[in-house]
């Protein structure tokens, strides 16, 4: 049309210009019919397609390719999307019943919603049961429903990254490597008149995983349960002190989705995340930072455990390449090169290496730290809520925004949280998870 | 108008009346049968969602979303940006376009400079204007180099400043879709009429009022219904700068859709979007009708 | 000049308004660059300056690093092929569906003018996101899921209210007399349209022809969900970027963005082709 149109009306330069670059523009257009590869399934027959929600920054995806390369025999085109899209996907083949990936690799949130389109992977699990993953672990797995979805592949936890600059402000005789939530404050309030300005930070932004946080630190630290304890008077404790910790907080953690900026800024210089979202921090000067445990508080230290799994679509492709991948990915070695290279820790029984490299170094020593310090309280992410797991992480974030930023009173608005909470919880009928007792049904109380 | 007028009577003896419609049906028809083709389906079956559960019809997910804490703010936000942008844009846009009418140095290379943000996607744009206005960014630092004390510019619980960095963006990033589309439309105006005016010794804000304006009204009508609409679908930038403090309703979609797994709230949202969309449009293609709906019969 | 003795007011207050004129070009031109520049420095600076304050404004430390990692990483030169036959293909599917029923609503009263109008805005008012499984779900049916030709055809939808509604105002602006001299020297219709309306609409069918490529260029979500292993350039890197470091971010920002300038570059000469050249 273009070209058309520009050499009968105006047989210009211009006009010639456009047409010569009409043509030249549709030389790939004839060419290349479907378009080209650009994931590495050109390879053709065998690869296994592996859609993933995790390494999707270049650097990671880059490293994760080699170590799918070194690792596993299969070649598989590694394709990472983010978890709307990785939702999408798989929802709308499964209902098309047009299944185009053979392996999905997701968190536990993001492959529960989806486990009426996975197989059901018990089989593979007895097979690998020598590798050793946790009881709290496989009952993850089965997302609510009595099969397993999903094989662990990786797990994580949440840490505190310290710029070493923050220390001059600990207040004196506390132990970095066990603060209590009391010292963690008073530090925060120390360090804010200090230094002039807040230097404490949280991922609050609206991809940050400070949800995690109420759900997996304070409030199991403080209530010692998740949901049952919801609006306890220890809750309104947890909630009183988080309003206080937030008034001593930089402002802009609103903004904040991964910690590793800001802390590498210097814009914050103590801050809580996920592991993977702090190992950037320190990575050009690991002697500048510490990596502690999260505070402990009346209850315990509660802390939460990320895991990531591997699942096979419904009618995937190439089902037996794709186990194969499943195994070699959980081998030990695969696993501590993940750590290595990625940051994510080893789900099977193995020996850490000592020769880390700085920054994962530092975060597997706070890690095991943490787990294994006296009144360590594991809290798992919720299990089995199905789709109704973001919406659960809401309530949550919900609490954070109308005490902390809007300053409503506490107990009200955990009175009108809970009755969410539980309009939620009610339709799905599921059993409490750590740190709250399993009962038959969990509720706020 | 002046353009059109003396043409009507002439095309009503050139070309019968009745062998117009079909014309028309036959350049219009492969439009519509391409976007039923397309789209029918999945909207019907997008926008169903809202309204259905397992049970059939059920307004839950309408009251799910009106009782969400983020919905008013969201609506009350979308508003405000749009009816204080639209304004500010289009008279940047329109007094963009004059300057370059008339004929400054250099004016191709302005041109193209000004037409540079349209080129950037949302999500870019957003991450330059945070890298401008964050605690630590170009803006501070500026200040910093002139000895001035920062400020959080985004800070949540400062709401005027955060408005006004939105602002600010989205003035950068989209004004030169509107400015592309005025001075496509401005080329079809013949300056005679400019200079005629001139001549009987109109002022600049008369031959504007009187002359330019009207002359771009199709242009202008157009821009309008389509940088609205757009407006409506745009909240990267805004939530690049403000996170979840500056929530916007097509923002929400999004986060009901993808973060909260939750299609039917999210296919309520959109409804909203589009109905507002919808009235406004019909609003504009109204109120600026008359004249050039003369002009065309 | 203190021998004044006619009255120079008026040529003072010209010469001041062409000074005026140039300094507020120049102001806005201003305005659009620094953003422009801050991202190309922030793109080619180092990972560490990135993290100093007050951050630098002039380029000191110079790398390509970022930049060379973006570039190198897997799919990246296949997911610009993908974008430019997407572009093209968009351009002129939407133009060849587009330009034509512009010329309808222009040209011609019809019944139904107006809901026309808002049934070509209807597509572009819905946030799309909803639509995600359900066009997935075509897609897949049809067997068009991950192939270019698919993301063509919905950017197309995307495409052709701006198309049609930009190409009408610009026919509006046309003067039909003009065409009809056309057809009473014994051109055809279509030849009347081709070589009298369509050399005046140009302008028009350049402005929408640059917001189809670039919105074509800069679509992510309905890339992301119709393609698998054939992606376009930004539906295979913005997601990577979104968690990559700052520097990557810009780094990716910034590469994304040439290729729209080089097309913006190309037709801005269509869209002034009329000032002080066929029409004066």
């Amino acid at each position: 049309m273009n070209d058309r149109f520009a050499s009968t009306a105006l047989p210009s330069r211009r006009s010639m210009l456009l047409a010569g670059l009409g043509t030249a523009l549709s030389v790939p257009f004839l060419s290349a019919c479907a378009g080209f590869d650009t994931s590495g399934a050109a390879a053709g027959q065998g690869t296994v397609g592996f859609l993933s929600t995790q390494f999707t920054p270049v650097e990671e995806k880059q490293r994760y390719e080699q170590v799918l390369k070194k690792f596993v025999r299969v070649p598989v085109a590694y394709n990472s999307v983010d978890p709307g899209v990785f939702a999408s996907t798989v929802k709308s083949q499964a209902a098309a019943g047009n299944i185009r990936t053979s392996l999905l690799g997701g968190l536990h949130g993001e492959l529960a919603p989806l486990a009426g389109s996975l197989e059901a992977v018990d089989s593979i699990l007895t097979d690998l049961s020598g590798r050793g993953f946790t009881k709290e672990m496989l009952e993850l797995t089965k997302a609510g429903g009595s099969a397993s979805k999903y094989v662990p592949w990786m797990q994580a936890t949440y840490v505190v990254a310290v710029n070493k600059k923050a220390l001059e402000w600990l207040p004196s005789g506390v132990d970095v490597n066990d603060l209590s939530y009391e010292d963690y404050l008073a530090w925060a309030k120390a360090a804010k008149q200090g230094a002039g300005r807040p230097v404490f930070g949280m991922p609050a932004g609206p991809k940050g995983l400070h949800h995690r946080f109420y759900q997996g630190f304070l409030l199991p630290s403080f209530t010692g349960g998740q949901i049952t304890t919801f609006r306890s008077p220890d809750a309104v404790a947890a909630w009183t002190y988080m309003q206080e910790l937030w008034d001593n907080m930089a402002p802009a953690s609103t903004n904040y989705d991964a910690m590793q900026e800001p802390l590498s800024r210097g814009e914050v210089l103590v801050a809580w995340d996920h592991v993977a979202r702090l190992v950037n921090a320190p990575a050009d000067n690991p002697d500048d930072w510490l990596m502690v445990p999260a505070p402990r508080g009346p209850k315990g230290r509660g802390y939460m455990l990320i895991i990531a799994g591997l699942a096979l679509p419904t009618g995937g492709r190439d089902r037996d390449l794709a186990e194969q991948v499943i195994r070699g990915l959980s081998e030990p070695l695969t696993q501590v090169e993940t750590l290595r290279q990625n940051a994510f820790f080893p789900v099977v029984q193995t020996e850490l290496p000592t020769d880390l490299a700085g920054a994962v170094a530092l975060e597997a020593a706070a890690v095991r730290r943490q787990q294994r310090s006296a009144g360590a309280l594991l809290a798992l992410p919720p299990v089995g809520l199905g789709t109704k797991e973001g919406e659960v992480s809401q309530v949550f974030k919900n609490c954070f925004q109308e005490i902390c930023l809007n300053n409503e009173g506490i107990q009200p608005v955990l009175d009108r949280q809970a009755t969410e909470l539980n309009t939620i919880l009610k339709t799905l009928n599921v059993p409490c998870w750590a740190p709250d007792p399993v009962s038959a049904k969990c509720e706020v109380a | 108008m002046t353009v059109q007028a003396p043409a009507a009577p002439t095309k009503a003896t050139v070309r019968a009346p009745r062998r117009r419609v079909p014309a028309a049906v036959w350049l219009i028809g492969p439009s519509v049968i391409f976007m039923i083709l397309l789209l029918g389906w999945p909207v019907v079956e997008g926008v169903l969602q809202a309204f259905q559960d397992e049970n059939g019809f059920t307004l839950d997910f309408v009251t799910r979303m009106v009782q969400d804490p983020y919905f008013w703010p969201a609506v009350r936000n979308t508003l405000l940006l749009i009816v204080v942008m639209i304004p500010i844009q289009f008279a940047f846009a329109i007094g963009m376009a004059l300057l370059l009418r008339a004929n400054p140095r250099l004016h191709k290379v302005h041109f193209f400079v000004w037409a540079i943000p349209l080129a950037l996607s949302d999500l870019a744009a957003g991450l330059v204007w945070l890298s401008i206005f964050n605690d630590r960014g170009y803006l501070n630092s500026v200040l910093a180099w002139l000895g001035l004390e920062g400020s959080s510019w985004l800070a949540y619980d400062n709401q005027t400043t955060m408005f006004i960095c939105v602002l600010i963006a989205e003035l950068w990033r989209a004004t030169s879709l509107v400015l592309v589309i005025v001075v496509a439309g401005l080329q079809g105006i013949p300056k005679d009429y400019d200079e005629a005016a001139q001549v009987f010794g109109a002022t600049f804000w008369q031959r504007l009022r009187h002359v330019t304006l009207p002359l771009l009204k199709p242009s202008l009508q157009v821009a309008l219904i389509l940088r609205t609409i757009l407006a409506f679908q745009t909240f990267a930038v805004a939530q690049a700068l403000t996170g979840q403090n500056f929530p916007l309703v097509v923002g929400e979609t999004y986060r009901w859709y993808t973060g909260l797994q939750n299609p039917n709230v999210a296919a309520a949202l959109a409804l909203v979007i589009l109905v507002v969309s919808m009235l406004t449009s019909i609003f504009y293609l109204r109120a600026l009708r008359e004249k050039n709906q003369g002009g065309t019969r | 000049m203190t021998e004044t003795t006619v009255d120079t007011a008026p040529l003072k207050r010209q010469k001041r308004n062409r000074v005026l004129l140039q300094l507020s070009c120049i102001a806005i031109s201003l305005f659009m660059l620094i953003p422009i520049y801050l991202i190309s420095l922030a793109a080619l600076s180092t990972r560490e300056s990135l993290n100093r304050f007050p951050l630098s404004l002039l380029p000191t430390s110079f790398s390509f690093e970022t930049l060379a990692a973006f570039l190198g990483s897997t799919g990246v030169f296949g997911a610009l092929g993908n974008s430019l036959i997407v572009g093209v293909g968009t351009l002129l599917l939407s133009a060849v569906i587009g330009v034509p029923a512009g010329y309808a609503l222009a040209r011609f009263a019809f019944p139904g003018k107006e809901p026309y109008q808002l049934f070509l805005l209807f597509t572009r008012a819905l946030p799309i996101v909803v639509l995600s499984v359900p066009l997935a779900r075509l897609f897949l049916t049809v067997d068009i899921y991950d192939t270019t030709y698919g993301v063509i055809l919905l950017h197309t939808a995307l495409a052709l209210p701006t198309t049609i509604l930009i190409s009408a105002s610009v026919f509006l602006g046309v003067p039909q007399d003009v065409e009809e001299a056309a057809r009473v020297f014994g051109c055809s219709p279509l030849g009347a349209f081709m070589r009298v309306v369509m050399p005046m609409a140009l302008p028009g069918i350049a402005a929408a022809s640059i917001f189809t490529f670039v919105m074509s260029w800069n679509e992510v979500l309905g890339a992301s969900i119709l393609t698998l292993d054939h992606r376009t350039l930004p539906a295979q890197v913005l997601t990577s970027l979104a968690d990559s470091p700052l520097a990557y971010r810009f780094a990716g920002g910034f590469a994304l963005v040439i290729p729209s300038i080089i097309f913006i570059a190309l037709m801005r000469r269509y869209l002034t082709n009329m000032w002080g050249s066929t029409i004066r």
